[in-house]
């Protein structure tokens, strides 16, 4: 009896090593358990992948840590980070003054591109000047909506909103506009489909952070300066190092984000 | 309650306001003289006219305004570029504005109610006036100028102000497409300034004020009628 008991502990004791077995990890990383692909989702083996797990696995090994990637929900993601659940939001958290109130923010690790997309049969020019006259759709009250209001509609382009996204896309399929703007990486989706077979991508606009903010940065407690810097300076070294621009190869996502730029 | 979204955008309510009041009167007038001839045509009409006109007013008063609005605009609309040459020859009618589908939709879809209308004032009017229009020796259109059409529409003007009412209240539909109707303006605030209640409330007290006009409006000649008890 006494023996079968001891087995017992012995086997609760294991499981409950095992069970904490992240916690070996030296920086929990906290991520949203919703996909978001292809920044952070799950294969079919429920192992996360992505362009933000990839960037991870890279700055972790050029600061010297070892990562692990702690599940939470989006709604609750700054409360855990308070918490001490765990060490970091990777989530692509876009840098906001609000949020900045609670928590320290990274440097920008990525921003989506503002990209604008046309016809196949129209030129690649697709500067304010070179779209005088034309129309170009774009989703009410966003961040593009307001970059067009600046840099184009005064050039003489003709601006027509949309309650959502697709409604534009599906006018630019059946030719009521020359060209839309939105975001990079939503676009791409479109492209490939069949309704997007009619148009390509012109390129990115150039970034105005006032309009379309400063992208996504790891949110870190205020008290951790330290790992602040350490941070900030491994997201540097992998500008430096080119290591950005593989890992936005391996996810095809050229043209649709921008990293931070070499020093 | 936040109030200071009011004044700096007041140039964009009224821009909304425009687009409305442009629906519902267009659509109103065109749509009641189409309205007209498809009453008299399920009433005089021979069976093929008879046919026709009542199948228009099943399809109009039988589907959701919304779904004939999205059908011409997304459906018939994204069909011109696939016309061959249509893209090289007939541009302006890819490029129609939105707001002509909006137009065309409204007025049909009002067509389509007030003709089943007209159809029953028309043959509310007793025969007897008819006959005796014609027994004077009144040529039929004459009839139909002068006697038929005055009585029937008189009797029918109750009827049409609620129609009209509704038709206002319809219009806010137009803010699906890129179209910005009053309700797409307030909405446009909604979206820019984060403040959800107040423009809402504004917009329900616009549409109320508008209500009250045309109530007015169509008492103002409902009065004019003498009754005879």
């Amino acid at each position: 009896m006494t023996k079968t008991k001891t087995l017992l502990m012995a086997a609760l004791a294991a499981g409950t090593m095992f069970a904490a077995a992240p916690a070996y990890a030296d920086l929990k990383m906290g991520v949203a358990a919703e996909p978001y692909a292809p920044f952070t989702s799950k294969d079919a083996s429920g192992k996360w992948v992505g362009w933000e797990v990839d960037f991870m696995n890279a700055l972790c090994a050029d600061i010297g840590e070892k990562c692990a990637i702690e599940e939470v929900a989006w709604d609750g993601i700054i409360p855990a980070l308070q918490a001490k659940k765990f060490d970091m939001i990777m989530s692509s958290m876009s840098i906001t003054p609000e949020r900045a109130k609670t928590i320290n923010f990274s440097n920008m690790y990525y921003n989506s591109a503002a990209v604008i997309i046309g016809a196949k049969s129209d030129d690649k020019d697709f500067s304010p000047e070179h779209l005088k006259g034309k129309t170009i759709g774009v989703q009410v009250s966003t961040t593009h909506a307001a970059y067009l209001a600046k840099y184009y509609e005064p050039k003489g382009a003709v601006i027509k909103t949309y309650a959502t996204q697709d409604e534009a896309n599906a006018d630019l399929a059946a030719g009521r506009l020359d060209y839309i703007m939105a975001d990079g990486v939503a676009l791409g989706a479109f492209l490939d489909s069949s309704q997007g077979g009619c148009c390509e991508q012109k390129g990115a606009v150039p970034i105005d952070i006032d309009i379309l903010g400063p992208g996504v940065g790891f949110g870190i407690r205020k008290e951790d300066t330290a790992l602040l810097d350490k941070v900030n300076k491994g997201i540097q070294d992998l500008a430096n190092n080119g290591t950005f621009d593989k890992i936005t190869a391996t996810w095809k996502l050229e043209g649709k984000v921008v990293t931070p730029a070499k020093k | 309650m936040h109030w200071g979204w009011l004044v700096p955008h007041l140039p964009l309510l009224f821009h909304g306001l425009q687009i409305t009041l442009l629906i519902l009167v267009f659509s109103v007038v065109v749509g009641f003289i189409l309205a007209v001839p498809i009453g008299l045509a399920q009433v005089t009409g021979g069976p093929v006219a008879r046919t026709i006109a009542k199948a228009y007013c099943s399809y109009m008063r039988g589907t959701p305004l919304l779904t004939q609005l999205w059908l011409l605009y997304y459906g018939v609309g994204s069909l011109f570029p696939m016309i061959p040459g249509m893209r090289e020859n007939f541009m302006w009618l890819i490029r129609l504005d939105a707001i002509y589908y909006v137009l065309f939709a409204f007025t049909l879809n009002f067509a389509g109610y007030e003709a089943e209308v007209m159809r029953g004032a028309f043959l509310s009017v007793p025969r007897g006036e008819l006959e005796a229009a014609r027994a004077i020796g009144m040529s039929s259109w004459k009839v139909l100028s002068r006697v038929w059409f005055p009585r029937a529409v008189l009797q029918v003007l109750p009827t049409l102000t609620g129609e009209v009412i509704g038709q206002l209240k319809s219009t806010p539909l137009a803010f699906t497409l890129p179209v910005m109707d009053l309700m797409g303006a307030t909405s446009k605030i909604r979206q820019d300034t984060y403040i959800i209640y107040e423009p809402l409330l504004f917009l329900a007290l616009v549409y109320m004020i508008l209500t009250f006009i045309i109530t007015r409006a169509f008492g103002y000649f409902e009065n004019m009628i003498p009754k005879r008890k």
